[in-house]
């Protein structure tokens, strides 16, 4: 059904930290190598060893310039389905096969109805779905749903795959819709944002900002880049000194 | 966004299917035209052969065509839904018009009634069609009130010269025929002209700032891409058309769909000799068919999505 609940019983999503992702691809790795195998069919991959490979990812990972100049710096930034509580990719589906769960709040697509249509692709302003050609149906992250709740898993595995493998801790996995939450605690600390909260689709994913640097420059703008390092004449002229320099001439033979 | 071939067929055939189907019905209610059989199993048959040729087109790009049937079931929420909807409802008025016309040759108070109906189930089903990109608030080019009534206007213009072609070849080639195409030909050529003036003129309400939320640390810009090749998003909401090329195509979609059909309207009316009309009648019909498919090309290709704003667009 494309008719959404009017609210979920929790808001499972991920809180992503831009401060210290280091866009290794650990966990768009991972989330294809789970997701290829898991829930579903495979996720498609054509040629991908050829000179034009293509396929479905369910989470890519940008690198970002932001700001210039010395302020400059690198941000990389996974981008995968926010999981919104308000998404119009599934409003627009035609045949109920994109749905919100009333239980959790995760946002599915079914792939025994969906149609392939392609339209929930165009109504989701952050590129979050990619249509699968071989298996003729859209693909979005799951937030590991076949993990999440198995019982098969250990424990520790059952949060999603894309969380369990990033080696830094910048990804991690929660009831947003609980306050009291360790994911709720974090993007209140962090000061955590929603991707373009203007078209109202509420994101239940978190990003955290990258935190502002703490170097000397960014402490006192005005300063200009130190002058390079030249020995002083006083230092130099010293007895002291100039035996140092005998004494390390003589050293380095 | 990518023009997809089977969309660009679907929605231009269907839609002067729908707009020949509405000035048959009119033109039948009112009693213009006779209910002779053949005039309305070649006209009631183009329309809906080209509904029928559109719909299975649009079927095409499907994943899963087998599935199509599905899509008639979230008419709540979706407008593509309640497209396939209106349109399979449509098909009954003018199936009913069809068999008054074409088996018993009547008219009367209930093939009026039916053809009402097949008028109303045409607007609505054409407006759906409009509804299905406008509702996008993703993309600014679709994401406008004027969106559904140039997709009605289009549709009106071209059945109207479907219309008055087919209305010569039976020999009830009029004034009236050549004059409601050329007004309808006048409103669509009005419409569009405002649609193009407000799309150049939207503003660019997103940016690579707002979409990553980095904006507090300065310019965004890719520094390494997610992937070497392009993918689905790139593919589909990436392509863009030159501003030069789509200035050139906008340039020849407005002679084609809107300004020779209305020279040849206009000679249609004035020309007295019925075998003029007829062949200008024709000229502008095949005018007018290689007009709309490039006026929905650049529908498409004009098109930019924000998702792009995450792939190097700078603003959408």
């Amino acid at each position: 059904m494309t008719t959404l609940p009017t609210s979920t019983k929790k808001k499972l999503g991920l809180v992503i930290d831009l401060d210290i992702c280091v866009g290794c691809q650990a966990c768009a790795t991972s989330c294809k190598e789970w997701n290829t195998g898991g829930y579903s069919a495979p996720l498609s991959d054509i040629q991908p060893y050829g000179a034009d490979p293509d396929g479905a990812w369910l989470n890519r990972i940008h690198t970002y310039e932001a700001g210039t100049g010395p302020e400059g710096r690198t941000v990389h930034f996974p981008r995968s389905c926010l999981h919104c509580e308000e998404p119009a990719c599934v409003t627009v589906c035609p045949t109920g096969a994109s749905y919100k769960r009333e239980e959790d709040g995760i946002v599915l697509v079914n792939p025994d109805t969906c149609i392939g249509c392609k339209l929930c692709s165009w109504a989701c302003p952050y590129g979050a779905r990619e249509y699968d050609p071989a298996h003729g149906v859209m693909k979005k992250c799951t937030l590991c749903v076949d993990r999440i709740y198995n019982e098969n898993l250990e424990e520790e595995d059952r949060i999603p795959a894309c969380v369990r493998a990033c080696p830094t801790g910048a990804r991690h996995f929660g009831d947003l819709g609980d306050p009291n939450s360790d994911v709720s605690k974090l993007v209140a600390a962090r000061e955590g944002y929603d991707l373009l909260p203007e078209f109202g689709y509420k994101p239940v994913n978190k990003y955290l900002p990258p935190r502002p640097r703490r170097d000397a420059y960014s402490q006192d703008k005005s300063t200009v880049a130190a002058a390079p390092i030249e020995p002083s004449d006083n230092e130099a002229g010293t007895m002291a000194a100039k035996l140092f320099t005998w004494a390390d001439r003589m050293l380095s033979r | 966004m990518h023009p997809s071939y089977s969309v660009i067929i679907f929605t231009t055939a269907s839609g002067a299917g729908y707009g020949l189907l509405v000035w048959l019905a009119l033109f039948r209610m009112f009693g213009v035209i006779p209910a002779e059989r053949w005039l309305g199993f070649l006209g009631l048959g183009t329309a809906l052969g080209l509904i029928t040729l559109g719909l299975l087109a649009s079927t095409a790009h499907l994943g899963h065509p087998e599935r199509a049937w599905r899509a008639f079931s979230q008419w709540r929420s979706s407008w593509l839904s309640r497209e396939g909807i209106a349109a399979m409802a449509t098909y009954v008025p003018a199936g009913l018009l069809g068999l008054g016309w074409v088996i018993f040759e009547t008219g009367g108070f209930f093939l009026g009634l039916v053809a009402l109906l097949a008028i109303i189930g045409s607007g609505i089903t054409v407006w759906c069609t409009g509804m299905i990109y406008a509702s996008l608030p993703t993309i600014r080019q679709w994401y406008q009130p004027l969106v559904p009534p140039v997709y009605l206007a289009m549709a009106m213009a071209t059945g109207g010269l479907l219309y008055n072609a087919l209305a010569h070849m039976f020999g009830h080639g009029s004034a009236l025929s050549a004059g409601a195409a050329l007004l309808a030909v006048i409103a669509a050529l009005v419409i569009k002209g405002l649609y193009w003036r407000v799309i150049d003129s939207a503003p660019k309400k997103y940016t690579a700032e707002a979409a990553t939320g980095l904006g507090h640390l300065g310019k965004v810009r890719p520094l390494d891409p997610p992937h070497t090749q392009p993918n689905f998003i790139m593919r589909e909401m990436g392509f863009k058309v030159a501003r030069k090329h789509a200035v050139k195509l906008r340039g020849l979609a407005i002679i084609f769909a809107f300004l020779i059909p209305l020279f040849a309207l206009v000679l249609a009316l004035f020309a007295g000799a019925p075998a003029v009309s007829g062949v200008a009648g024709i000229v502008a019909l095949l005018s007018g068919a290689v007009g709309v498919i490039v006026e929905r090309w650049l529908f498409f290709a004009e098109a930019e999505h924000v998702a792009m704003l995450y792939y190097g667009a700078e603003a959408a």
